[in-house]
């Protein structure tokens, strides 16, 4: 009978029900641990877009310090990091780049639009040369109101980040 | 055909910035752009020969949102918040200029504890604004303790004015008339203590990092900015005061209170990145004397402000005042036509006419003296594109 | 010329401007006309012209003296708008800004330009430009601004740069450029500055674009 099971016509289908017990056997506690591996070291990309780059600064500050989420804010790639944080107003100058460097990092990747310009176009909505938020350009994940928010609203906006890759199924 | 040399001497001759093909295949285009972690929201070419770089060309706009049309249609107060969002750190300095522009044009006369007020406020923002760009440039030459310190630092500030005003960094504080709400107790006493704590910090930073060998090679001779070219150029703030020349518009053309308070102009006469990065420190040592005469000379009680009508307007006229910021003199166009929303507002930032230098300083120097030649410019590119 | 009647409409055009301010309008036929006393003048009309609610102070001697300065050497080519302390403003054709430029630079010591920009004015079919001069080396005009305008018509804004006087306009010139459409001949690189590159519409300081909504 073993035979039967692995002869070359066989194959296929016994590895795929292979894979389908070890899939659902594993599921659970692998997709948990890839996403804790995930939500705890949430690298951002160095995209300052404009003016709440101050607090996203400021909340790396020994006082707020984002560092202890896994938030670490210092490289020179962008295809070592997962996250964006939109800081702030979006022009049209800036929107084709921001687009470009968010197809080029890797999967997967979250954004939060931090500001109430990213997420509505806020205090600049009539401007000329200001989107009204960055939805339309890249799909956000977390919201994060303020103008601009203080370092603890960025936090808790990462809290809920993280809540959200703790609820999602890996593929 | 000229030589490169020979390009590169008459470039700097002219002072002008000539796109010239240079047909050589050695050049190498890098483009600096606003996804980097040592260039903020700003986007610069070079070309480099090996390991020079031989042109520099500047590509601001990424943050332009078009602050000086919007102001036209808003009325005089309401512009205040969004006056003060290209430099949000600093915004009580760039509010500043606008009031005393205003006031100029509708003769309004601020009570003297206002004004004081107002000075004091100034004179924290442009700690808190300091600090914020000596964190940065900390961190720019890789050095993260330089980050860490400032920024814990800035926060003792941060509350300082958060007492005062209400808010973290975008305050809404400086308004045509004065200030809008009085100092809470025991706020001068805070104040007080904490400008004490931070004196001694200051020891600290000048022996963690502007004594630290590995700085000192790494900025000092490093893009020389003479004085007839800083004349030349333009340039204001903490670059000229680097160069020689010791221009500060409190002592120039002293506004409000200023001309009761008793300080020096610091200055250093090298030119080189390493005094452009250590006059903004001794302006902060120089800042924390002010901040205590200011405490002394304030009257006890008194109006912090003239309230004015609902939609404020004056007799048509234009008025133009300047206030030196954390970068450099932030000057106020203001054309008025008897309405309450102004017909034309000019905003002269120090951070874009200081940006004239960058392509001139990077010619010659090697690739890896960028980042301290470009941030030792004070250039905040939030507000050099308003 | 062209620069003549330029001025000759801006003299026509002076006293129904609003947004010039209201004790221009007697000062400035004074210096055209009565050239070697221009001392005097300055101080008198407000008393006469009766300005409405606004009183006119007496303007300052030292700014006094540089603007008699500038009158005696060019005569009829500049005029004065208004003299204020530590303030001048003088105005000037396109066709001689580059020469006042100059000599505001060598003999005066204005030695650098803060900024440039410009106004639009549509009612009078002008663009006036700007220039914000200050002097960082001559201790007595430390403080002191001269703003040397010109006026354009807005249909072709034309005017010479000032880049080879001042090498500090650079960025100030191209703003002007593609903020309200100003072309400065002789300007190595007009090209825009701050806005996007693919910006197809007119420039954006003109009061005729509005912005959504309003």
């Amino acid at each position: 009978m073993n035979k039967e099971l692995v002869s070359p016509t066989n194959f296929n289908a016994f590895v795929s029900k292979l894979s389908d017990v070890l899939v659902r056997a594993l599921d659970k506690p692998l997709g948990y641990a890839i996403n804790w591996g995930r939500l705890w070291s949430l690298w951002p990309v160095h995209l300052e877009t404009a003016c709440c780059s101050v607090e996203f600064g400021a909340a790396s500050s020994p006082r707020y310090d984002v560092e202890r989420f896994g938030i670490i804010e210092a490289f020179g790639s962008l295809r070592m990091c997962d996250l964006i944080v939109v800081q702030g107003t979006v022009t049209r100058k800036m929107a084709p780049r921001l687009r470009m460097v968010y197809d080029q990092m890797p999967e997967p990747k979250y954004v939060i639009a931090m500001g109430a310009c990213a997420i509505t176009g806020g205090l600049y909505i009539d401007s000329y040369n200001v989107l009204p938020g960055v939805d339309g350009i890249i799909p956000v994940d977390v919201y994060v109101p303020g103008c601009p928010p203080r370092p603890e609203t960025l936090i808790q906006g990462t809290m809920l980040l993280q809540e959200k890759i703790k609820r999602s199924k890996i593929k | 055909m000229a030589t490169l040399e020979e390009k590169i001497e008459e470039t700097r001759k002219l002072g002008l910035q000539v796109v010239k093909e240079i047909e050589e295949d050695r050049l190498m285009t890098l483009s600096v752009g606003p996804q980097h972690p040592g260039s903020g929201h700003f986007r610069f070419t070079i070309k480099v020969d090996g390991d020079y770089i031989v042109y520099c060309d500047p590509d601001p706009g990424y943050v332009h949102r078009g602050e000086e049309k919007m102001c036209e249609y808003r009325n005089v107060i309401q512009n205040i918040p969004h006056l003060e969002r290209p430099v949000i750190h600093d915004s009580n300095n760039i509010t500043y200029s606008y009031s005393l522009a205003v006031e100029d044009l509708m003769g309004i006369q601020v009570p003297r504890r206002g004004q004081f007020i107002r000075a004091i406020a100034s004179e924290l923002n442009r700690q808190v604004y300091t600090l914020y760009w000596l964190a940065i440039y900390g961190i720019f030459l890789g050095h993260s303790t330089m980050f860490m310190w400032p920024a814990g630092d800035r926060e003792l500030f941060i509350d300082l004015l958060e007492r005062l005003t209400g808010a973290r960094v975008t305050h809404a504080y400086n308004i045509p008339g004065g200030v809008r709400n009085d100092m809470p107790e025991g706020f001068k006493q805070r104040c007080l203590d904490h400008i004490r704590y931070f004196e001694k910090r200051l020891k600290e930073y000048e022996d963690i990092f502007y004594n630290m060998p590995l700085f000192r090679q790494r900025t000092e001779g490093v893009a020389v900015l003479s004085k007839e070219d800083a004349v030349k150029l333009g340039v204001t703030g903490s670059v000229l005061r680097a160069s020689g020349i010791p221009y500060d518009i409190r002592k120039v053309e002293p506004y409000d209170v200023y001309n009761e308070v008793d300080f020096k102009v610091q200055y250093m006469k090298t030119g080189d990145s390493f005094a452009r990065s250590y006059v903004p420190f001794l302006d902060m040592k120089e800042s924390c004397n002010i901040m205590r005469q200011l405490l002394d000379k304030m009257p006890e009680s008194g109006e912090v402000r003239t309230k004015l009508q609902p939609n404020p307007k004056g007799p048509p006229g234009e008025a133009y005042r300047r206030v030196e910021s954390g970068r450099g003199a932030l000057g106020y166009h203001i054309v008025s036509d008897g309405t309450p929303r102004p017909y034309r507002v000019k905003i002269s930032v120090g951070s874009f006419r200081n940006l004239l230098a960058l392509p001139y300083l990077l010619v010659g120097n090697k690739l890896a003296d960028m980042p301290a030649v470009y941030w030792s410019l004070n250039y905040w590119p939030v507000e050099a594109d308003r | 010329m062209s620069s003549d009647k330029e001025e000759q409409k801006m003299k026509a055009a002076k006293p129904t401007k609003a947004a010039g301010p209201e004790k221009a309008a007697p000062e400035v036929a004074k210096p055209a006309e009565t050239k070697p006393v221009p001392a005097p003048k300055p101080a008198a009309p407000p008393a006469t012209a009766a300005p409405p609610a606004k009183q006119e102070p007496e303007p300052p001697a030292f700014e006094k003296g540089l603007a008699q300065e500038l009158v005696a050497k060019f005569g009829d080519a500049v005029k004065i708008l208004y003299i204020r302390p530590i303030r001048i403003k003088v105005e000037t054709g396109p066709s001689s800004i580059v020469e006042v430029a100059t000599y505001l630079r060598d003999s005066m010591g204005f030695d650098h330009a803060e900024s440039a920009s410009g106004t639009d004015y549509p009612k009078e079919n002008q663009i006036e430009v700007n220039y914000h001069l200050g002097s960082y080396t001559r201790d007595d005009l430390l403080a002191n601004i001269i703003v040397l305008t010109t006026k354009a018509n807005r249909d072709d804004p034309r005017v010479p740069s000032l880049i080879r006087v001042y090498p500090s306009v650079e960025y100030h010139e191209r703003e002007t450029y593609e903020m309200l459409g100003v072309y400065f001949e002789g300007h190595p690189r007009m090209e825009r500055f701050l806005l996007p590159e693919d910006w197809a519409d007119i420039p954006p300081l003109r009061k005729d674009f509005r912005i959504k909504g309003r």
